[in-house]
């Protein structure tokens, strides 16, 4: 097995039990807490594609971003430890019928989409690539999403005012 | 099957990466660990209290925090998802000309009347306007 083979399972293990811990846990901040793993974990699975742009926004997004509000979340509610909120064994069934759909679906795109495989090399960092799409040909979704990421940060402020003052 | 895509040279730049990722949780997992195994157990009622730099502990830990916090999160996500943007515009803005470092400037304008907007409507301040108005 080479190194890389060695990471790629481990990063498996990582993810896998880190989830199961998200699902499972009694606690809904240790449930948080666990998700910190999983999250990392999907950041290396990109370092290992080649994608390392992407592995440093997983990291900054989900790890510094989601998590935390994830967090925010659990501690802003009220009475968090009387609650049960983990998941009931009763839905052992239905939850075997929904996965096995969703990794019907992945593995039937997986193996049926005709990926385009490139020739030569893979650019050793994307991060420049990926800033010469965004002002040449990808301009208008660029400015687009500054626009999308203003509508969230007014929607957002005004939903919390709107429950601050009830 | 495990990935192949990816060349030598760009996982081993990585490597390091991985090693610091490995010694920082082996650090206090081992520490942890260790302490474990040799220390004595001897549990007294006093000991199980949450150490508050001395005082006596009032109430449990789990308070309901400000709601305020939120709004606080939610203004850094939106700003770490730009700054995510600016990345790659940062990297290449220099051999695109000026053009391209207008197009950024423009980016960070719509999103600096968003800033100006919870700034001015008092969302980022810790005690509000309306609540020194009217307590």
């Amino acid at each position: 097995m080479t190194a890389s083979a060695v990471v790629f399972w481990v990063l498996t293990l990582i993810v896998l039990a880190s989830a199961a811990v998200v699902v499972l846990s009694r606690s809904l901040i240790n449930s948080a807490f666990a998700l910190l793993a999983t999250f990392s974990g999907v950041a290396g699975f990109y370092v290992l594609l080649g994608a390392d742009f992407l592995a440093a926004v997983q990291f900054l997004v989900y790890v510094g971003g989601i998590l935390i509000l994830l967090v925010f979340g659990v501690m802003l509610t009220h009475r968090i430890q009387d609650l049960d909120l983990r998941a009931e064994a009763r839905q052992l069934v239905p939850g075997l019928f929904v996965a096995a759909g969703v990794f019907i679906l992945l593995a039937a795109v997986a193996t049926r989409t005709p990926w385009a495989i490139g020739a030569g090399r893979l650019p050793s960092a994307t991060t420049a690539e990926i800033g010469r799409a965004f002002l040449g040909k990808y301009l208008l979704p660029f400015e687009a999403a500054s626009i999308l990421l203003l509508v969230a940060l007014i929607g957002a402020a005004l939903i919390v005012r709107k429950r601050e003052d009830a | 099957m495990p990935p192949t895509l990816s060349s030598a040279d760009f996982l081993t730049s990585w490597s390091a990466v991985l090693l610091y990722f490995v010694a920082a949780v082996g650090f206090v997992a081992g520490g942890l660990i260790f302490w474990w195994v040799i220390r004595p157990s001897r549990i007294t009622a006093e000991k199980l209290t949450t150490y508050e730099c001395g005082e006596e502990p009032i109430g449990g830990a789990w308070v309901q925090f400000n709601v305020r916090f939120y709004v606080f999160a939610l203004v850094f996500l939106v700003f770490d998802v730009e700054a995510v943007f600016l990345l790659p515009w940062a990297v290449v803005f220099r051999e695109l000309g000026a053009i391209a470092f207008l197009e950024g400037l423009f980016f960070i304008a719509v999103l600096a009347i968003g800033l100006a907007y919870v700034w001015r409507k008092g969302d980022l301040a810790w005690v509000r306007l309306d609540d020194r108005v009217s307590p």
